[in-house]
């Protein structure tokens, strides 16, 4: 059954996927009329300062750039907030809110986000572990930084090793504790973790690799964390940042097909008829990337078609930007399935690692250090993930 | 002279500095930078760069 004529384009989702999606679309239809359901307060902030924000003493409040009636006059769309959707009818072209209210859609947009991931911790203060995925969350670990000195991250990936070296502009020390034995494991070669780790450490931020924490207790001042090799950890505050996952459920829940994502094609189209997908949701052709980048490309190509023009997503090479100030990071993974092997080359402050397949093509890089100046000219050489 | 920041990654474009990389010469004010530019980093658009006070 299709709508008539006149019903909203709804987005789900005020994030970076959300409103960067409402605002391509509006510089090319400036009157199709457009809602944007958000959970929260609906302003505008981006996620990838949340790791970087101590640095520049931000408050949560500070980090909140166009409020939602700003975000609503700009992209002519009414902004709903503290709006929680319950269900998607798909066959009706609807949407379900808590508390009944029901909303036609022309197309739907499910800019949804993800979820942080958290380790199953035994102990009485395994609740008090924070994870800082949005800004409520940030507002929450600021208020709770006052008199801390040390902070326990649970996860030595992308966001571990920022927040980890943006506390340090705080005077605080965190431990990185990851069950791999290096940080970054799954982006960086080996010698480059090890120079990234050497960086930091010098800075002040300190390892515990090769173990998880099983538990967290309270303790005198904070907490104490139990590691799997039965050692014993004090902090005063416990982060967790083990990674993502998709926010699902809700297109599950009205059939739309998921795997880790929520499924699209190149054209950002679920399975549901006027259903698409964005962001950190998303599994697009069987990519789940969740840095900004693919995110722009994805809003664009979404833009268009929402504005009549069908348009599949490109993905040029994405190089992604590691928040390390005391180690300037830069890497481009090579595809997951590629053949081929690191060629490392060390600098003066870092090092130059290329992954280069069996025909000589680079297909992935990593650049610490001043190295990170070739990002360019080496993004330029490697071929996108989808062409 | 003046500075710009993008909105999503806090890249920062210095007019004095410009973009040689980029093909944006020395003390390119930031009105004549390609509508088309995009920021380095995360890939926003010109339009969505905000003006930082220096």
């Amino acid at each position: 059954m299709a709508q008539p004529a006149g019903a909203p384009i709804v987005i789900i989702g005020s994030g970076l996927g959300g409103f960067t999606v409402a605002r391509e679309f509006r510089k090319l239809d400036k009157t199709t009329p457009l809602v944007v359901m958000s959970r929260d307060h609906a302003g505008f902030y981006s996620k990838p300062m949340l790791s970087n924000a101590l640095a520049g003493n931000k408050s949560a409040a500070a980090l909140v750039m166009k409020p939602a009636d700003k975000m609503a006059l700009e992209t002519n769309a009414s902004v709903r907030a503290n709006a929680h959707v319950a269900s998607i009818d798909i066959a009706a072209q609807t949407i379900a809110l808590e508390g009944g209210e029901v909303l036609a859609y022309r197309d739907l947009v499910l800019a949804l986000g993800a979820d942080a991931l958290r380790l199953p911790l035994e102990g009485n203060a395994a609740d008090l572990v924070l994870s800082v995925n949005d800004l409520d969350d940030y507002a929450r670990f600021t208020d709770r930084l006052a008199g801390v000195k040390t902070v326990a991250i649970l996860g030595g990936g992308l966001i571990g090793c920022e927040f980890a070296n943006d506390l340090l502009h705080r005077g605080i020390t965190a431990t990185v504790i990851d069950l791999a034995d290096r940080p970054l494991s799954r982006l960086l070669p080996e010698a480059a973790s090890a120079h990234l780790r050497q960086r930091l450490e010098a800075a002040g931020v300190r390892f515990c690799f090769n173990v998880a924490a099983s538990a967290v207790y309270r303790a005198d001042a904070g907490f104490e964390l139990l590691l799997s090799d039965d050692s014993r950890l004090q902090a005063d505050l416990v982060l967790s940042a083990i990674g993502l996952r998709p926010r699902t459920a809700l297109a599950h829940a009205a059939g739309i097909e998921v795997n880790r994502g929520i499924v699209t094609n190149r054209m950002l189209a679920t399975s549901a008829p006027h259903v698409f997908a964005v962001g950190d949701c998303a599994e697009v052709a069987g990519h789940n990337l969740p840095y900004v980048m693919p995110l722009m490309q994805q809003a664009r190509a979404l833009a268009a078609t929402l504005a009549g023009t069908p348009t599949s997503v490109v993905y040029p090479a994405m190089p992604v930007m590691v928040k390390t100030p005391a180690c300037a990071t830069v890497v481009c993974p090579p595809p997951m399935t590629a053949q081929g092997e690191w060629h490392v080359s060390h600098t003066e402050d870092g090092c130059d690692a290329r992954f280069v397949g069996p025909d000589g093509s680079l297909l992935g890089f990593a650049l610490l250090g001043a190295a990170t100046a070739q990002k360019q000219t080496l993004a330029a050489q490697v071929k996108g993930l989808l062409g | 002279m003046k500075t710009y920041q993008c909105i999503v990654c806090s890249f920062i474009y210095d007019e004095a500095a410009g973009m040689p990389d980029h093909g944006i010469a020395l003390g390119t004010r930031w009105a004549d930078v390609p509508a088309d530019w995009e920021c380095p980093d995360c890939g926003v658009a010109k339009a969505d760069f905000e003006m930082v006070e220096i």
